[in-house]
Order: C-alpha cells, then sequence, then structure tokens
C-alpha cells in the first residue's frame, strides 16, 4: 500500500492509496456529517452531506469525500461558509420529512428550529442502506428502488425476494428516517409463523 | 455483395454507381423523416408507385425515399430531380398531377410551390428563405439518400474519408486533425472532442470502446433521431474513424427504444456496411478490425448522462456514478470508453475530408463548424435548423424560422433542453455559441429551441421544465430530487395564487444548493430553468406572488373572463360556445359569466366576433359584479 500526504482543514494527514477523503479526515479525528455511508459499503454519495473543497492548484471544488479518492497534496478543507449553507439546507429538505436520531442532532448542529418545507409523512431518504446493506452485505436482493425522480422508492421487488428474506433484521437499525420500519412491517404482514419471528414482534 | 477489400475498390464501387445513373433521369425524392410520416408521407409515396405505374412510367423515373428535409412545417415533402423543383404539403390527391406534368412534361406544378410573404414562388429548395440562411453540412445529404441503400451514401463520396484514414493517416494523425479542428461535442457540455478521444486514447488498457449517445431525451427534440433515421452512415463512418484514432475495436450505439425508425434504419445500415466490408474484420482489406452492437434503452431523460448510459449498456440501472472517474479512462466495464453524440459522430468525416481548416473556418472564435437545432414553438417555420455557430438568435428565428406564428410578440427563446435557460428579446441579437448562451445564463444543450411569444408564462415555463426534470432525474440524491421536489411545489403554488413573500428567496436558495452540491450534471443544472426566468423574468414572479395576477394571461387559477356589460351584443355566439354552460343571458340581454361554473377555457374570448371584442380576461384584478339578470344590451353600434 502506498501512503500519500494530504492536507486536511490544515493539518497534514497521512493516507493509503485508493481510499477516500471521508476516511482519511476520520481517521485524523476529523468528522465530517454523512447519512448515507457506511464503511462496509460501497460509495453511494446520495445524501450530499459530506461535501468538501477540494483544492489543487488554485481550482476549487467540491466534490463527495465519502466518494472521492485522496491525492497526493490535496489541499482540502471539510468547513467553508458555502459548506454549511449546503449542509443546512440538505437537513432542512429532509426535515420535512421525518424528525428522526440522526437528523435531530443535525438539525441542532445547523442551528434549524425546523424547516420551512412542509412534509406530509415520515418518509424515506433512500439513503439506500438498507438496500445496499442487503445485497452488498448480506448477498440477498430482498429489497431494491423503484422508480425514478421524485416517485423513487424502497420497495420489495416480488413476493418470492420477500420470502427468501432471512429476517437477520440487521438493515432495521441502519434506516436513518425510521421509515423503512413501517415497510419492513407492512412487507411481512401476513407471512406465514414458520418463516420465523416477525421484526418487532 | 462482395466485399470492397482496398481504397481503390472502394473508389472503383463508387464509379460503378455514378456511371450506372442517368443524371437527366426524373427521380422525386420524398421526405419520410418523423414530421413528414405524421403528415401522410407513406400515402404520398404510395401513390407515387401505383401512379408511376398507372401512366407506365416504371423504369424511366426514381421514387427514393428520404430522411427528414427539416422544413417540417411544410411537409409531406417532395423534390423532384434533376431541376430540383420543391412541392411542399404534398398529398397523395397532388400526385397524378405532379407525375403527369413535373415527371412527363417537365412543366411545375405552381400551387405546391413555397410563397412567399411577398406573394412570390419558389421553386428550388435552396432559394426558400428556410434553407437559403442555412448551412447543410450534416443534414444537407439527408434529401440525396435513401438510408437503405448504402450506394446512395457511397455515391456522394461516403466512406472515402475512412478509406483516407486508415491508409493515408496514421491514428495520430486522424487525432490530430479533428483536434486541430477545434470539434466540440453536440450532446451538451461542448467538451473538445479530440482532447477526449486522447484521453481514451492514452488511456491504460488494451480494450477499448467507442459509443454513440443517441438517447435524445429533450422532450420536443429530434435532431439526432433525424440523422440517425435519415444519414445513418454518416454516423457509422464518423465512428469508425474515431475508434480507428483511439484504437478501440468494439462500439455501441445507445439508441432510445422510441425511435424504432432510426434503430432499423441503423440496423440495416450496420449490416450493409458489415457485407461491403466496410465493418469487422480487416476493414477495407486494411488490418484494422472494429464492429458496433445497436443497444436499445428504455430510459429516462437521465439515462443520456454518460455513466449513466454506460451502466445501462452493462445492464445495470442507468444511473450516474457518485465516483470521481472519468468514463474516458473507467467507462463500460471498467475499460476506457470515448462516448460522443450522434452530431459530433457526424461531423467527423467531413473534417476528415475537407480538413480541419475548412471546420475551422465555419463558427467562431471558440465554437466551430455548425450546429442543428430544433426550432419549435410560436415560430411560423418549426423543424430542423442548421447554421454555423455564432449564427444570431434573431436570424435563426426570423429569417430562418419566419418570425411568431401567432401574431403576438416575441417574449422568450429557451434554448439547452430542459436544464436550458430562457433568453428575452433584448438577446435576439445574441451570436448562438456554446460560450455566448453560457454567459447569457443558459446552454447550447444538444440543440432545442423552443421560442415562446406574449402568450406564456414565464413562471409557468419554469414550472414545467422543473415538473419534467423531478421526474426524469433518477432520484438518488438529495439536492436534485428533494430540490426539485420543493422547487416544483412552490411554483405551483406561485402559478395558482398561493404564491408567499419569501418564495423568490427560498427557491434561489434551493437553486444555488442544487446546482452545487447535485451527484451529477443533471442537478447541477436543473435550477437553470428558475434561475435563468428569475434573471430576466423576476417582475412576472413578483406580480404573480403579490398581486395574484398573471401578465401572460396563462395560468388559469390566476385568470376569469368577464363579458363587458357596454361591449356586449347579445349575439349569444359565446353562450352556445361555452362548454361549461357557464354563460346566461338571452337575446337583448348582456351575457353573463358565472364565475363558479367558469372553467376558464376560454373559447367564450376565442369566439366572440372581433368587432366586439365583449369578452375581457382579468387578472390580478377583482371581476366586475354581474350585472342584473335581464340587463338590456346599449343600442346596436
Ligand atoms: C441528464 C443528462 C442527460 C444527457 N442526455 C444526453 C443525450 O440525450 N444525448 C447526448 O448526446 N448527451 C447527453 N448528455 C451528455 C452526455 O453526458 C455526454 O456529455 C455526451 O454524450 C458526450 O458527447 P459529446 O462530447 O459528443 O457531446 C446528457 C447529460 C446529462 C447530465
Ligand atoms: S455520505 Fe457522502 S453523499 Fe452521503
Amino acid at each position: 500500500m502506498e501512503t500519500i500526504q494530504l492536507e486536511i482543514d490544515g493539518k497534514k494527514v497521512e493516507a493509503e492509496r485508493g481510499t477516500t477523503l471521508l476516511q482519511a479526515a476520520r481517521k485524523a479525528g476529523i468528522e465530517i456529517p454523512t447519512l448515507c455511508h457506511d464503511d462496509r459499503l460501497a460509495p453511494f454519495g446520495a445524501c450530499r452531506l459530506c461535501l468538501v473543497e477540494i483544492d489543487r492548484g488554485g481550482r476549487k471544488r467540491l466534490v463527495a469525500s465519502c466518494a472521492y479518492e485522496v491525492e497526493d497534496g490535496l489541499v482540502v478543507k471539510t468547513v467553508t461558509e458555502k459548506i454549511v449553507k449546503i449542509r443546512r439546507m440538505i437537513v432542512e429538505l429532509l426535515l420535512a420529512e421525518a424528525t428522526t436520531g440522526p437528523l435531530e442532532v443535525l438539525a441542532e448542529k445547523y442551528g434549524l428550529k425546523g424547516s420551512r418545507f412542509k412534509g406530509d409523512e415520515p418518509a424515506c431518504f433512500l439513503c439506500g442502506l438498507c438496500v445496499r446493506y442487503c445485497a452488498e452485505v448480506k448477498k440477498k436482493d430482498i429489497t431494491c428502488f423503484i422508480g425514478r425522480g421524485i416517485g423513487r422508492e424502497v420497495a420489495f421487488p416480488s413476493d418470492l425476494a420477500r420470502s427468501a428474506c432471512p429476517l437477520c433484521r440487521e438493515c432495521l437499525p441502519l434506516c436513518p428516517s425510521g421509515a423503512w420500519y413501517s415497510l419492513y412491517l407492512k412487507g411481512y404482514e401476513g407471512m406465514p409463523e414458520e418463516a420465523g419471528p416477525r421484526p418487532g414482534a | 455483395m462482395a466485399k470492397l477489400r482496398s481504397a481503390s475498390e472502394l473508389k472503383k464501387f463508387r464509379k460503378d454507381i455514378l456511371a450506372g445513373r442517368d443524371p437527366a433521369r426524373p427521380c422525386v425524392t420524398l421526405c419520410l423523416g418523423t414530421g413528414c410520416l405524421a403528415c401522410g408521407g407513406e400515402q404520398v409515396h404510395r401513390a407515387f408507385i401505383d401512379e408511376i405505374a398507372r401512366q407506365g412510367l416504371v423504369g424511366k423515373v426514381d421514387v427514393r425515399r428520404t430522411g427528414c428535409h427539416g422544413f417540417c412545417e411544410r411537409g409531406p415533402l417532395a423534390v423532384v430531380f434533376p431541376r430540383e423543383i420543391c412541392y411542399l404539403k404534398v398529398t397523395a390527391a397532388d400526385v397524378p398531377e405532379i407525375v403527369s406534368e413535373t415527371l412527363v412534361h417537365d412543366r411545375i406544378v405552381e400551387r405546391l410551390l413555397y410563397q412567399g410573404d411577398d406573394g412570390k414562388k419558389i421553386v428550388h429548395e435552396n432559394e426558400i428563405p428556410f434553407y437559403k440562411h442555412q448551412s447543410r453540412v450534416i443534414l444537407g445529404a439527408n434529401r440525396l439518400i435513401d438510408p437503405n441503400r448504402i450506394e446512395d451514401y457511397i455515391a456522394l463520396g461516403g466512406y472515402s474519408a475512412l478509406a483516407k484514414a486508415l491508409f493515408v493517416m496514421t491514428p495520430e494523425e486522424v487525432l490530430d486533425e479533428v483536434k486541430r479542428s477545434g470539434l466540440r461535442g453536440r450532446g451538451g457540455a461542448g467538451f473538445p472532442t479530440g482532447k477526449k478521444w486522447e484521453t481514451t486514447r492514452d488511456a491504460h488498457g488494451e480494450t477499448k470502446y467507442v459509443v454513440v449517445n443517441a438517447d435524445e431525451g429533450d422532450p420536443g427534440a429530434y435532431m439526432n433521431r433525424s440523422v440517425l433515421e435519415g444519414n445513418p452512415h454518416s454516423v457509422i463512418e464518423g465512428l469508425i474513424i474515431g475508434a480507428y484514432a483511439i484504437g478501440a475495436r468494439h462500439g455501441y450505439v445507445y439508441v432510445r427504444q422510441e425511435y424504432p425508425l432510426a434503430v432499423a434504419n441503423l440496423t440495416v445500415a450496420l449490416e450493409q456496411a458489415r457485407d461491403l466490408g466496410l465493418l469487422g474484420d480487416n476493414i477495407l482489406g486494411s488490418d484494422y478490425c472494429f464492429d458496433v452492437a445497436v443497444h436499445r434503452g428504455a430510459g429516462a431523460f437521465v439515462s443520456g448522462e454518460s455513466s449513466a448510459l454506460m451502466a445501462a449498456i452493462e445492464g445495470r440501472v442507468g444511473e450516474p456514478r457518485p465516483k470521481y472517474v472519468r468514463t474516458a479512462i473507467s467507462g463500460l466495464w471498467g475499460k476506457p470508453t470515448n462516448l460522443n453524440n450522434v452530431e459530433t459522430w457526424a461531423n467527423v468525416p467531413a473534417i476528415i475530408n475537407r480538413g480541419a481548416d475548412w471546420f475551422g473556418d465555419i463558427g467562431t472564435a471558440g465554437s466551430k463548424g455548425t450546429k442543428i437545432f430544433s426550432l419549435v414553438g410560436k415560430v411560423k417555420n418549426t423543424g430542423l435548423v442548421e447554421v454555423p455557430m455564432g449564427t444570431p438568435l434573431r436570424r435563426i428565428i426570423y429569417d430562418i424560422g419566419g418570425g411568431i406564428s401567432s401574431g403576438k410578440e416575441f417574449k422568450a427563446v429557451q434554448t439547452g433542453g430542459p436544464s436550458g435557460g430562457c433568453l428575452p428579446a433584448a438577446h435576439l441579437d445574441l451570436p448562438v455559441d456554446f460560450e455566448a448562451l453560457e454567459r447569457a445564463g443558459s446552454m447550447m444543450g444538444s440543440g432545442g429551441m423552443i421560442v415562446m411569444d406574449e402568450g406564456t408564462c414565464m413562471v409557468d415555463t419554469a414550472r414545467y421544465f422543473v415538473q419534467f426534470l423531478s421526474e426524469e432525474s433518477c432520484g438518488k440524491c438529495v439536492p436534485c430530487r428533494e430540490g426539485l421536489k420543493r422547487m416544483l411545489r412552490i411554483l405551483t403554488g406561485i402559478c395558482a395564487g398561493r404564491g408567499r413573500p419569501g418564495d423568490i428567496d427560498l427557491l434561489e436558495e434551493l437553486g444555488e444548493v442544487m446546482s452545487e452540491a447535485s451527484l451529477c450534471a443533471l442537478g447541477t443544472t436543473a435550477a437553470n430553468p428558475l434561475l435563468s426566468t428569475l434573471r430576466y423574468f423576476r417582475d412576472e414572479y413578483e406580480a404573480h406572488i403579490q398581486e395574484k395576477r398573471c401578465p401572460a394571461g396563462a395560468c388559469k387559477e390566476l385568470i376569469r373572463y368577464h363579458i363587458v356589460p357596454e361591449k356586449c351584443q347579445a349575439c349569444m355566439i359565446c353562450a352556445r360556445s361555452c362548454p361549461a354552460a357557464a354563460i346566461s343571458g338571452a337575446k337583448g340581454q348582456v351575457h353573463v359569466i358565472d364565475q363558479s361554473k367558469c372553467t376558464k377555457c376560454g373559447v367564450c374570448l376565442e369566439v366572440c366576433p372581433s368587432r366586439f371584442a365583449a369578452v375581457a380576461k382579468i387578472s390580478g384584478k377583482p371581476v366586475p359584479a354581474p350585472v342584473a339578470a335581464g340587463t338590456r344590451i346599449q343600442g346596436k353600434k
């Protein structure tokens, strides 16, 4: 493994080539907020909370630190006025959908009392942690994304997929919005007892 | 067909085709492009076949089916060679006369000719104002080619650029020529084509791919479709030359499923090219091997994005990827992959044949060559327009497009597709090129151009595009998905009279975050329709929000129809036409619209005789109280 040097928030940081800015920052004790990231999963880049500013020879750019690989000599800032503004707006957008644990913490951090957007009911953030955990770690494809644009949803592709669920329930605590829990419960309604204990039962 | 095994065999093949043709023999070329087919082109073609048989002319005259000629507004089009007499809006009923008059006696059927505003008839296609101001480098050949006959393409010198590239030039020289030409991508971003080719060429690895982007997801755009349908070989030839320069042996054409004719013509063209040894192993007897597969995409607008398109070809969901690696370096199956738009590829043979200097002489300092636009909306001559880069908007909209069709004033032109922008009249003299459009807050995109008149509401226009994007994005990243969702709700509210102070600021804030934080270029450009209309038409937003008034009179919730009692002549026309039966009144009595029943379809305004002009559209003001039932009209004028 080749070790390279970069600078994050003024700190000289060492990182292994092929790792991400997020990993390098966390290793150096610099916290970057994330909602769709999980070390066990491939970078997804959906929540955009982890945006940081990179500077390469004076050319500045915002990138998702969870997906951007470290580069030698890169200068990174994890907090700028612009970044804070963006993160605030992202949290505000999501606050309209749900007000669960991780989001509450972020709202507090960015000084948000509520959202200017009105939500309907607790909704999924589509971070995909449940879908990806099931596919990448458990090697099952019990759920998937369906639809696109504002119609995108997490769903069971078929009854067959659902009945193949090992009911490990490891995906449940991953959910940052709480929406997965209710979908999960709904999805397993009417499942025969011999399929094992029902989640939440 | 025997395979051609050298450049000279190709030359001889072409000579034989030309020798077998009598240039004096009459030939009708019929446009069977998208527009003309929709207007009955197929029946016209049938009628020609039947009539030629009936008049005993089989073998004496030819009929050629071609792709789109561009002047779709006046289709179906028929051009009779050798004199190139251009007939417009031809119907099957006109065919016997064309055959007996023009084909047999070489006389012109005057009534089918183009007639200018001055009443003068124009015989030749290229003298019609719509064509006169164009430079049809790419589209020009469409009218001369039956896309299902490779001979037609070769007769025009087709595949000679490929022969030149393979036998006279090294891959480096081909690359250099394209670089020097200044060609930039026609798919949206305007990336320098040669530079992109070089990146893939220099990228690590043996296996490389070249891909044609024919996804063309912009609503109303059909430039790529018309090139693929009408002249597929120009794209294939460009692709082979590019592949040779890059060192690729496999290519893909990603075509949207909704273009069955493009898929069919492309498939036939590929087979014919293969049969002639222009594709496959040892092309034209050289040691270069290359072949192409067609991938039919059933994707959303977002599938046209490079990484999404490649995911779709690989059989995965067509979503942009989060990784910061260019597809030119790691594309299809992780291999270096060069993606270009249909029109970009179609420019390549001309550049190789005529040289980088010739190409570089067309256009502006930063944008070379021509660009095809699909000119639609409230313009007289809708159709496909190809002009040199740098042509002023006014020339395109007025000289070529013939000006506004509705008799109203020009208001704005939307360029660049769904994530482009709207430019006002003050920008009509803007030279259309990549830089100028971007500076003005819009973009080239792939060449959509929608002309809008005074009756178009700019808030509603922004709402329309935001809605399109909110449904056609992949929905993966938060700023784009949630941003568009909220933007759509706010804009819908403003159009419905529910706008609140602060909405504009919030929209701008959202737009900024979407532009900065989104995962792919769909999201980072998705706020353009909003931001450009705010930049040029902010007063319209304010009127909607503060006065609940739609200045264009287009937003239904903000308008009311009212019959002015002093003007009403009690003719009953509006009352009888109202589909909602919302108008009361009788002979001699002032008509009154019941606002609670009115559906605001506007029929009353349309049918009220212009000499009375008694129906008024009201926005931002209360409707005057209705007159008492039975009020008599004031004396006839
Ligand atoms: C949302 C989105 C949709 C796109 N759709 C198309 C398309 O339909 N056709 C196209 O050629 N390029 C499209 N592009 C641009 C492609 O990503 C890519 O830049 C282009 O095909 C490269 O070809 P060029 O260099 O010849 O322009 C799209 C980009 C985005 C972000
Ligand atoms: S953690 Fe990087 S985008 Fe969500």
